[in-house]
């Protein structure tokens, strides 16, 4: 179950914005919710480490909204995204609820599996287009050979 | 001494009003759009979030439209805005192994696993003014080959397994950050690379530059360079696991430098490292021949003087926001100040003047 969650969670943070609401508005999913913690923008400081293998450093910030919501079930969802859209993270937040009830199916197919597509082609045509860069160079010999 | 100048109201709003409709230009030419500015001026979006240090390309892109260009400027105004945001925490440091890489390519090794992939880069490229740009309508679209989706491997692991390359071992230390803590020298390896991943691309160039010409004798070559995108892992409190909140693209450089060793170590190549937001392969590069030649100490190597050498040199003047802000006060009024000094002046000379008349 956690490894689902983690899962939905973060594809719900790296989705386009506009991906995301549209697949929602689509759907008109309706439920009604209360707010455990209102839409709330702020950053996370992203490290990296020295030499690929070695200690911590800050590399910079990155923006980041959270909220977290309640279903009249009781269900809590949570949501930390990427980006600074307030309804994002409430649709990521709700979304994170339902998929916790019964209506796992129904967000499942409509919201999850489709940015699932999107992020998976996305990457193929980086992946596809970078192995198209692909060279191979050969070394000649400089100067007189005999 | 500073006293403040009063008045002037009416000629700021002017000024900042024509500022603003210089800003817009000609009414009959369309309004540049913030899509337009994230999509095809990326590298220069890409440089503003790096020196801003805050990764969101929107806002880049709203700083870049909103200082007419000037990078600076926009970086000043991403650097302002980072400090209204609230820090929620930090994230778990990022595995530059797991990247998805557009790019990677290693100057050191001809055939390495994975492929070199040269990415969409102006190497290459001949520098001439493409004037089929000039007809807008053109969409270009690139070639694309199959495939297999597999972890690529840093080029310089190779060289650990024979131990030529020295190690970069993970001691678990947490680091200064010095958006939280004035810097105070000598400083850690962890603060020079916060602060030149931050710092101005141009000064870190001519840096670089300068040890490449002899100033500190580091003779570098690119083991690997590698831009893609990778996700960053936070552990959320309230669940008590790790997610990804973000998907970032990133630029890493490592160089190979030659080590004498010392008493206690054999020669062996050492590492010099660059990390920087966004596509931005000069500045990664030029980042991994400073840290490099700062790390001249911990090396056992010579000091020569070399300006890339010295660390609180290198580290107080490379923040171009820093930068600018002391350099543009100048230009405000400092009446007062002047004042001073030419009642100083003033004084000396008609001392001088009392002095040859008496001889």
């Amino acid at each position: 179950m956690i490894e689902k969650r983690k899962s939905w969670m973060s594809l719900l943070a790296i989705s386009d914005q506009n991906d995301l609401l549209n697949l929602w508005d689509q759907k008109k999913i309706k439920i009604s919710y209360e707010w455990l913690r209102q839409p709330e923008i702020g950053s996370i400081m992203a490290q990296g480490k020295m030499g690929v293998t070695g200690d911590k450093f800050n590399i910079g910030e990155v923006t980041i909204t959270r909220c977290s919501v309640k279903l009249d079930c009781g269900t809590i969802g949570h949501s930390y995204v990427q980006g600074r859209s307030k309804r994002k993270a409430e649709i990521s937040a709700v979304c994170d609820a339902l998929l916790q009830t019964k209506m796992f199916k129904e967000v499942n197919e409509n919201i999850i599996i489709p940015l699932e597509k999107i992020k998976k082609d996305k990457r193929d045509k980086i992946l596809s287009k970078a192995e198209a860069t692909k060279v191979d160079f050969f070394t000649l010999v400089r100067g007189e050979s005999d | 001494m500073y006293v403040a100048v009063k008045g002037g109201e009416k000629a700021i709003d002017n000024a900042h009003s024509w500022m603003s409709e210089i800003r817009r230009g000609d009414p009959s030419v369309p309004n540049v759009s913030l899509n337009q500015i994230t999509e095809q001026l990326t590298l220069g979006v890409d440089r503003v979030m790096s020196e801003g240090s805050l990764y969101d390309k929107d806002l880049a892109a709203l700083a870049i439209k909103q200082s007419r260009g000037d990078l600076i400027e926009a970086i000043f105004l991403l650097r302002a805005y980072r400090t209204t945001l609230k820090r929620f925490s930090y994230s778990k440091p990022i595995d530059t192994a797991n990247m998805l890489c557009l790019r990677r390519i290693s100057a050191t090794f001809k055939d390495i696993p994975g492929g070199q992939k040269l990415g969409p880069t102006f190497d290459y490229t001949h520098r001439l003014l493409d004037f089929k740009l000039l007809a807008e309508n053109e969409t270009p679209l690139s070639p694309t080959q199959q495939f297999e989706n597999k972890k690529v491997p840093h080029v310089l692991s190779f060289l650990n397994q024979e131990d030529l390359m020295q190690k970069e071992k993970d001691n678990n230390l947490d680091p200064i950050d010095i958006t939280r803590e004035p810097i105070s020298f000598p400083t850690s390896r962890a603060a020079r690379l916060q602060a030149l991943s931050r710092g101005d691309e141009g000064f870190l160039l001519g840096l670089a530059y300068s040890t490449q010409r002899g100033y500190a004798r580091n003779h570098a070559f690119v083991g690997e360079l590698r831009i893609g995108l990778v996700e960053i892992e936070l552990n959320i409190p309230e669940l008590g696991f790790d997610i990804n909140v973000a998907e970032i693209i990133l630029t890493e450089c490592e160089t190979v430098n030659q080590f004498q060793g010392s008493k206690i170590e054999p020669p062996q190549f050492t590492r010099g490292y660059g990390l920087v937001f966004g596509q931005t392969e000069r500045k990664a590069l030029a980042m991994a021949l400073i840290d490099r030649a700062l790390r001249w100490k911990e090396l056992g190597e010579d000091y020569s003087g070399a300006p890339a050498q010295d660390e609180e040199f290198v580290i107080s003047h490379c923040d171009n926001i820093q930068a600018t802000g002391f350099l543009e006060h100048i230009k405000l009024p400092h009446y007062v100040d002047f004042q001073s000094e030419l009642e100083l002046i003033r004084k000396i000379r008609a001392d001088a003047k009392r002095n040859v008349k008496r001889l």
